[in-house]
């Protein structure tokens, strides 16, 4: 590798336009007049929500656009050559040589019928830059850069035989194989838990300045951005809204959509909510807890062969919210699959409003079943895409309260209303909303059956974060004004921490700290806790570098 | 990160039929056209055709069109295009029979394995399968030479052969869209089996459903008329194509066409409907987003 000039720029795009073109060739613009510059060495964000177009400017650097999308305008010079301009075959040549690409979802990028190693060499070697010895030994090199366990034997390692944190790194390492002057890296630790993710962060970071190679960071969320980028491209329907150096946009943004942002990012509160007092019943005594889970175990497989809860307690009440927080495998939705009936335990029980609740949920009788609600995480498969919203909405009312069509047809008007949508929107299909307007749909759909608990599993996580911010205020609004409680899961502590007034935190089954808010935020915390809560990133750009805590470095 | 899906009216069609009319071509619509012709065919054949189906109006076998017997005689000396008429009205409803009833059994049945799963799952798909694994032309010839030949005989025999075959789509459509966490919305909500399948589950599997069907029948009307060849589908005098390609299968040795007018009958229906499925599949396809 040739040492570069400081200042060279490696990336110059100008004037960028893709637009999605149709059967009649009529074109809808996605992403308009993009100009930006990277030097060597540096690394630009691109930072908005969904359908924003980052990834289709990243991807137009490659050359590349979409299946019914085409780069109408605007130059893409990688050095002194434009992509753009260059014939496919040209293209090919510089992929994954000069410019290469870090897919999102690494689990989905890799082909699991082959070793690892042999997809991280395989475009160097097909390329003829290295020979299969060669490509292996360098390998071998990025694997112990990107600290991976057993750097000699990895490779000879299967895509599931490891982590999501550990695939999305060997993603990287395939990246670095030709030594590319660019890396886009396309929303990379967007689907890891958060200690995975500052690992990966890391691991990032380091091989970057190591390598002096120039990147692309496509993300939603500023505080991850800011641990890694040096100058920040802020987008919103496919345009720039703000482009600046990342100090100058976090201290000082200047357009609105750029301190939503802020607001929003999964960063700690500086305050705790306010705590609210238990709730008392009639004589005045303190109210007994809505739902009682109560040692209970569960597993898959036949007669709970795999066990995904140990022993789990914990009590919710009548208008609060209960987080449960745990990484992925964590027990979390199993949990909510408990409760809500989906899964038998194998010991144990949950009770609500002190009756016994039967753990299968055709035992359950319909008032039991109306008074447990789920709304599911991803709301785009959780809405079956056939049915228009009014059905959706209408089902549970017909189900749970035997309502003539007429009553129905109001009460879907007003659920909506209720999750501050249009009530035009009953006549759409799910596919006709945004990801952010059918979560509310979810949670209408989960209202619908006046419920006394809604279980939410995971419901922001597929959010962007201004989208999520907003669903989370939509939440507290209905819980102040239905008196409904949340059984609320989620892998993010920081929103936990917004939005619960008693906290359970689940590690491998088992809940490890549970107590009410202040008291799980108190110190000392349980390792666990302190781990997670050490993996929420400050809104600042040194707090990855200051992170001296050795759980994260020798991993 | 999705891409932003642009609001283009005809992208995202608001009615599926409307949808559909929109992305008409020269090919779905001579077919429409032809099995149209066939549908009319088939309601009011005793309307149209000029002879009855059995009457023999000449003694000559295999007579020249002319002006009383259209496509000439057979080799009874009874009008060919009457026949014709008559005998594409049995194959046809028969055979549309025959797909309908495999429909609601492979349908029902494909739907209930997949979402019962486990020993129930097993029991049925294993039967399908031991069915599934004997020709189906054997099976066919064993149970209608043991109990008779006659329409309904015909008709269940068929029907249960064709089964098996929907049931295998219909359960590999079924196993996909009972994972979805929409079902699993369902299932929390305390719906019973049969909301399920009807309400949730059908409506996602109806593209590929319908296409099936169409290869169903096509199958159906080959089926029947190799039945009917080897003398054990519809019995004379009535008519059929199958039946009406055997009896004048010696018709080829004298020069005449009398045995291909069915023949040609049975090879423009099969392919209209093939073709048309083939269009339909490939337009729903197209209009589905990919994220579904």
């Amino acid at each position: 590798m040739t040492e570069r000039d400081a200042n060279e720029t490696v990336l110059q795009v100008n004037g960028l336009c893709v637009s999605a073109q149709n059967r009649k060739r009529q074109l809808t613009p996605i992403v308009t007049d993009i100009n930006f510059s990277i030097a060597a060495g540096k690394v630009t964000a691109l930072i908005g929500e969904s359908g924003s177009g980052k990834t289709t400017i990243s991807l137009a650097c490659l050359g590349f656009a979409r299946a019914g999308c085409v780069i109408n305008a605007g130059e893409v010079k990688l050095g002194s050559v434009d992509v753009l301009t260059l014939s496919n075959a040209q293209r090919r040549a510089i992929r994954g040589k000069d410019i290469a690409y870090i897919a999102q979802s690494a689990a989905a990028a890799f082909n699991s019928a082959l070793t690892l190693n042999r997809q991280v060499t395989e475009t160097a070697v097909i390329n003829g830059i290295l020979t299969q010895t060669q490509a292996n030994e360098k390998a071998i090199s990025l694997y112990r850069e990107l600290d991976l366990p057993e750097p000699e034997t990895i490779g000879d390692r299967y895509p599931h035989q490891v982590s999501g944190g550990q695939l999305q790194r060997l993603m990287a390492a395939l990246a670095m194989m030709c030594d590319p002057r660019l890396l886009i890296l396309d929303e990379p630790t967007t689907a890891l838990d958060v200690t995975t993710q500052i690992e990966v962060l890391l691991s990032f970071k380091k091989l970057i300045r190591n390598k002096n190679t120039s990147a692309i960071y496509v993300s939603h969320d500023l505080a991850v951005v800011a641990q890694i980028a040096d100058e920040v491209l802020v987008l919103k329907e496919g345009r720039e809204v703000e482009f600046g150096s990342i100090d100058n946009i976090i201290s000082n943004p200047q357009h609105e959509y750029t301190k939503e942002l802020i607001n929003a990012a999964h960063v700690m509160p500086e305050q705790l909510p306010e705590s609210r007092s238990p709730l008392v019943d009639g004589d005045g005594l303190d109210a007994l807890p809505l739902l009682i889970v109560k040692t209970v175990t569960a597993g898959y497989g036949r007669s709970h062969k795999y066990l995904a809860l140990h022993d789990v307690s914990l009590e919710a009440y009548a208008s609060r919210t209960i987080g449960v927080i745990g990484e992925s495998g964590s027990g979390k939705t199993t949990l909510g699959r408990v409760i809500s009936g989906l899964m038998q335990v194998k010991t144990g029980s949950v009770a609500l409003s002190g009756q016994p609740l039967d753990d299968a949920i055709n035992l359950r009788d319909r008032e039991q079943l109306r008074s447990i609600q789920f709304a599911f995480q991803m709301a785009d498969v959780a809405l079956n895409p056939r049915h228009r919203i009014a059905k959706i909405l209408g089902r549970p009312l017909a189900f749970y309260f035997d309502l003539p069509q007429q009553a129905i047809d109001k009460r879907v008007a007003e659920l909506l209303d209720l999750v501050e949508l249009p009530a035009e929107y009953a006549q759409r299909l799910p596919r006709e909303l945004s990801g952010g307007e059918k979560q509310r749909v979810n949670l209408a759909r989960a209202l619908a059956a006046e419920p006394k608990l809604i279980i939410c599993d995971e419901i922001t996580s597929a959010l962007d974060t201004v989208v999520a911010k907003s669903i989370l205020a939509l939440l507290r609004d209905l819980q102040n004004r239905l008196g409904v409680s949340y059984l609320f899961i989620s892998h993010d502590i920081s929103t936990i921490i917004k939005m619960a007034d008693t906290i359970a935190v689940m590690r491998k089954g088992r809940v490890v700290e549970y107590g009410t808010t202040p008291e799980v935020m108190t110190p000392p915390h349980h390792e666990y806790t302190q781990l997670l809560l050490n993996s929420v990133p400050a809104m600042r750009t040194d707090w990855l570098d200051n992170l001296q805590d050795n759980t994260f470095s020798n991993q | 990160m999705k891409t932003a899906v642009p609001k283009v009216d005809n992208a995202l069609p608001a009615s599926g039929f409307k949808y559909l009319l929109s992305q008409l071509t020269l090919t779905p619509i001579l077919c429409l056209l032809v099995l149209t012709g066939v549908l009319i065919v088939v309601l009011f054949a005793p309307l149209l055709a000029p002879h009855p189906e059995a009457a023999i109006l000449t003694d000559e076998s295999f007579s020249l069109p002319d002006d009383t017997m259209l496509l000439g005689s057979d080799f009874l000396g009874r009008d060919v295009l009457s026949r014709l008429l008559f005998g594409a009205r049995v194959t046809l409803s028969v055979a549309f029979a025959i797909a309908i009833v495999a429909f609601i059994l492979g349908c029902s049945l494909g739907f209930f394995a997949a979402v019962k799963r486990g020993w129930v799952d097993s029991v049925l798909s294993r039967s399908v399968d031991a069915l599934i694994s004997f020709p189906a032309i054997m099976v066919a010839l064993i149970v209608i030479s043991s109990l008779g030949s006659s329409i309904t005989v015909l008709i269940v025999t068929i029907a249960l052969i064709d089964a098996t075959r929907v049931y295998r789509v219909a359960r590999a459509l079924g196993m996909d869209i009972v994972v979805q966490d929409y079902i699993e919305a369902a299932r929390v909500r305390g719906e019973k089996m049969g909301w399920i399948i009807w309400h949730e589950m059908l409506p996602n599997a109806l593209a590929p459903l319908a296409a099936e069907f169409g290869i169903r029948f096509t199958y159906a009307i080959l089926f029947i008329s190799a039945l009917s060849f080897l003398g054990l589908g519809v019995q004379a005098p009535q008519a059929d194509l199958g039946v009406m390609v055997k009896e004048n299968m010696q018709g080829l040795l004298y020069e005449t066409y009398t045995p291909l007018y069915p023949a040609v009958c049975i090879a423009i229906v099969t392919l209209s409907v093939n073709l048309l499925v083939d269009w339909f599949l490939k337009t729903t396809d197209a209009a589905l987003p990919d994220e579904l």
